[in-house]
């Protein structure tokens, strides 16, 4: 240990209110800073699990231009044999087959447009939470042709309710018409009012009957094990394609392009978050700033006395410099364990804000919310802390250079 | 006396007064400048919300909200028309509409959207329609089977203006209505789900088609001032219940909402933000509130000589302890005041371009926030700021206050 780290070590020691206060302010900004990132990264991976697990999967595969124009012909000719391709890869935590059409819904007295979805019921309650969402009746079983599941808020526009009937009718894939006569097996909440507004489910095959789909469906919705191996599942499948040539038909956009809102929705709050944090920094800054100058004021006598027995300004300023970078150090890292420790705890038994259950809902966002500790949220607003504490602190210790002995030894 | 010799006390010294100063103010200006951009956010939000057809008040028939069909329409229309005129005055801006879910095609496509009704002359000075027309032209009252969709709407359905396109729903007689229309205009608005969401037609055209009669599907008022809080809004509204159950109705089939019934998320969003921010004012206080305590510790260990002497010649501890705050106190209020005053500055400096966010356009539209952003300060935000600040600031320096008031008269001469 050289001797000005020694040194500078026992210095901040001799006034240890001061050094215990300035580390304080350290620690407080690291730690709210470690659980706040914390606690934004969690929400967004919430929200985007939530999201993906209603509706869209992490990725999935269709045909090309599909996801731009959802036309009923751009379809999945052959899904035997893209699934064949989807049970080869690692990562992929399950799957399944959809088709979607859009149709006229009537009961008796009420009627409204709707994008008809099918499912493979079975396949379906593996990927997707939709089986748990059902409030009323119950799930489609695998032969249920001709049943069908509609949200909450459609059954009470339509006026409907278990057993009741409705007819669809639309346009299948060939142009034909397509029409049939369902029967409400079951009603789903899935708190997103779009959804339940606008889609109502029914099982695979019986859709590709009424809209002639033959064998083909729209949709492969693939869920990964977890958010972060999207990225390698989806090369994955691409090189599959590619080697047996059906890249130019088949797509494999991931949840980001499927819903690009939420992705930029994220990164706006996130850029929104930043903001504040900076400010908090700043002021952190300022208080850590004037702490080290009145310090520096303080201890002119001191400077004049070493500089009068021959230290030179360029080794007290290095002195200085160590001992905010030790008072510094230590900050964050009692800011990092604190932080870490109360995220944890969140984390195990996460944060319900009272009142704000509609926005929540609003977005998909379950009323308990986790935080999530990551090395990226553990470590960068410290980091951010560390280097401006470092730059705040040159300042002050560059005045010292500026210091003549006589004068210095002569203020009190 | 306190006043005076604390006041002395502060300037004995300014190099010390002013680091002082420098942390309340780097505070205090946070604060006033955070609270400024996001109470600017809210109000565009809220803006924009009002403006894609929400209208400060709307008025519908009761079952209307729950069950959005041609059945449950305002009838009466003439009485309502002169008791909203007896209310909110003759200049006052409001519409009416008919407002339907529809099933749309073309050869190609089909989907679902709501078909608007609308007056285009009223509607114009209601909602954000009547400056969102980019291409083709405005609706006029005499238009027959014109219709004006979104851009987005056009680009999924593949077509151009001068197309046609087929709407059906269901009529006030529970048969399929349908009806052709001819694109005459596109316009743009601040999200494409609302693109791809309403079509406007002539009012008439619309009552025609679902064979309405002379009812409409609601009335959307816009009032000249916009309240964040809502209270304005209510006020008027309750009026227009009472005023409205005296004329028109007999069965109470009318129901009056503000945007906060109508916004439900919005409102509570906009409660939340505010809580939030006050919360964020205590969090930066906390932050710099370390600062304050340690300069004032250190400007007091500094000060030790003098305050053992005031105790010397019989200042008691109490009275040491109303000085060092006194001293507090006049530091925090010139720092709150020049910290506000910055506050102040940069916002107006801001607020006269606004800032631009269309670089995060899309993400923006998901959340409803606008594409320009101007700061706004609330007097409300500035006060809590200031009081924040300044109870917590004297509170914190109490510590310091104590410690001068300890030291002994020999400890304290002695020392140096």
């Amino acid at each position: 240990m050289s001797v000005e780290l020694k040194m500078a070590w026992r210095n901040i020691w001799r006034n240890s209110r001061r050094t215990l206060l300035t580390i304080a302010a350290i620690a407080f900004a690291s730690m709210l800073l470690v659980f706040m990132l914390s606690f934004q990264l969690g929400c967004y991976e919430t929200m985007i699990n939530t999201s993906v697990k209603i509706s869209t999967g992490h990725l999935q595969v269709q045909a090309k231009g599909y996801l731009e124009d959802k036309k009923m012909r751009l379809v999945i000719k052959d899904p035997d044999q893209v699934a064949s391709v989807l049970e080869t890869i690692d990562g992929i935590d399950s799957y399944t087959f959809r088709a979607n059409g859009f149709s006229l819904v009537s009961s008796d007295k009420r009627t409204y447009g709707v994008v008809v979805t099918g499912i493979d019921p079975e396949r379906e309650a593996a990927v997707s939470t939709i089986k748990s969402l059902i409030r009323k009746g119950r799930y489609l079983n695998a032969d249920d042709t001709y049943a069908v599941l509609i949200g909450e808020h459609l059954s009470r526009n339509l006026k409907v309710d278990i057993d009741d009937e409705l007819t669809i009718l639309g346009q299948g894939r060939d142009g034909s018409i397509a029409a049939a006569v369902l029967t409400v097996t079951g009603i789903f909440d899935s708190g997103l009012d779009e959804f339940d507004r606008n889609i109502i489910l029914m099982g695979l095959a019986g859709f590709q009957e009424v809209f002639s789909m033959g064998k083909s469906v729209h949709e492969a919705i693939i869920m990964a094990d977890s958010l972060r191996d999207v990225a390698m599942v989806k090369q994955e499948i691409q090189n599959h394609f590619s080697t047996a040539g059906d890249d130019t038909k088949l797509a494999v956009p991931d949840w980001m392009e499927i819903m690009p809102g939420l992705l930029q929705g994220i990164q706006m709050d996130l850029f929104s978050g930043i903001m504040m944090y900076i400010i908090l920094i700043v002021v952190v800054a300022f208080s850590i700033f004037n702490t080290f100058l009145m310090a520096i004021f303080e201890r002119t006598r001191e400077f004049g006395v070493m500089m009068a027995i021959g230290t030179t300004p360029s080794r007290i300023t290095k002195l200085v410099m160590f001992e905010s970078i030790c008072m510094t150090l230590v900050g964050i890292l009692l800011g990092i364990l604190g932080g870490s420790l109360i995220t944890l705890y969140f984390q195990k038994y996460g944060i319900s804000i009272a009142g704000t259950e509609d926005i929540f809902k609003e977005y998909g966002i379950p009323d308990r919310l986790y935080p999530r500790l990551s090395l990226i949220s553990s470590t960068a607003g410290p980091l951010v802390v560390f280097l401006i504490t470092f730059v705040s602190s040159v300042f002050p210790a560059l005045k010292i250079r500026k210091l003549k002995p006589v004068d210095a030894m002569k203020t009190v | 006396m306190y006043v005076i010799l604390a006041w002395r006390n502060i300037w004995r010294n300014p190099r010390r007064t002013f680091v002082i100063l420098m942390a309340v103010i780097i505070g205090v200006w946070s604060m006033i400048f955070l609270g400024a951009l996001m109470r600017g956010m809210e109000r565009e939000m809220l803006k924009n919300a009002i403006s894609t057809l929400t209208g400060s008040i709307q008025i519908h028939h009761r079952d209307y909200l729950d069950d959005p069909v041609v059945n449950n329409s305002l009838d009466n229309i003439g009485r309502l028309d002169t008791a909203l005129d007896k209310i909110l005055g003759q200049d006052s801006l409001w519409a009416k509409r008919v407002r339907v879910n529809a099933v749309v095609s073309n050869a190609r496509h089909s989907g679902g959207v709501t078909l608007v009704g609308i007056e285009p002359e009223k509607e114009k000075a209601v909602s954000f329609i009547g400056k969102a027309v980019t291409q083709g032209r405005y609706l006029v009252k005499e238009d027959k089977n014109k219709i004006l969709v979104g851009r987005a709407f056009l680009k999924k359905f593949n077509t151009k203006i001068g197309n046609k396109l087929i709407f059906m729903s269901q009529g006030t007689d529970n048969e399929i209505a349908s009806k052709a229309f001819r694109i005459v205009g596109v316009f743009r608005a601040e999200s494409e789900a609302v693109e791809k969401r309403f079509a406007f037609v002539p009012l008439p055209q619309a009552a025609g088609m679902l064979k309405m009669g002379n009812s409409i599907s609601e009335i959307s008022i816009l009032l000249p001032e916009l309240d964040i809080s809502g209270k304005k809004e209510a006020l008027v509204a309750k009026k227009l219940v009472a005023a409205l159950d005296d004329i028109t109705i007999d069965d109470k089939t009318i129901t009056v909402e503000t945007w906060q019934d109508l916004l439900p998320m919005m409102k509570a969003y906009l409660e939340m933000s505010g809580f939030f921010l006050y919360i964020w004012y205590f969090v930066v206080f906390v932050a710099m509130g370390f600062g304050i305590v340690n300069t004032t510790l250190m400007a007091i260990f500094e000060r030790m000589r003098e305050f053992g002497l005031m105790k010397a010649l019989g200042m008691r501890p109490v009275q040491i302890i109303i000085g060092v705050i006194t001293e507090s106190f006049f530091l925090l209020v010139l720092g709150i005041s020049l910290g506000t005053g910055f506050g102040f500055l940069s916002v107006a400096a801001i607020a006269r371009n606004g800032i631009d966010l269309s670089a995060l356009a899309a993400g923006a539209e998901m959340w409803g926030i606008p594409r320009k952003l101007y700061p706004e300060i609330w007097a409300q935000d500035v006060v809590v700021a200031g009081l924040v600040v300044l109870v917590l600031g004297i509170f914190v320096s109490l510590y310091p206050a104590v410690k001068a008031a300890r030291f002994t008269p020999t400890q304290a001469m002695t020392k140096n």
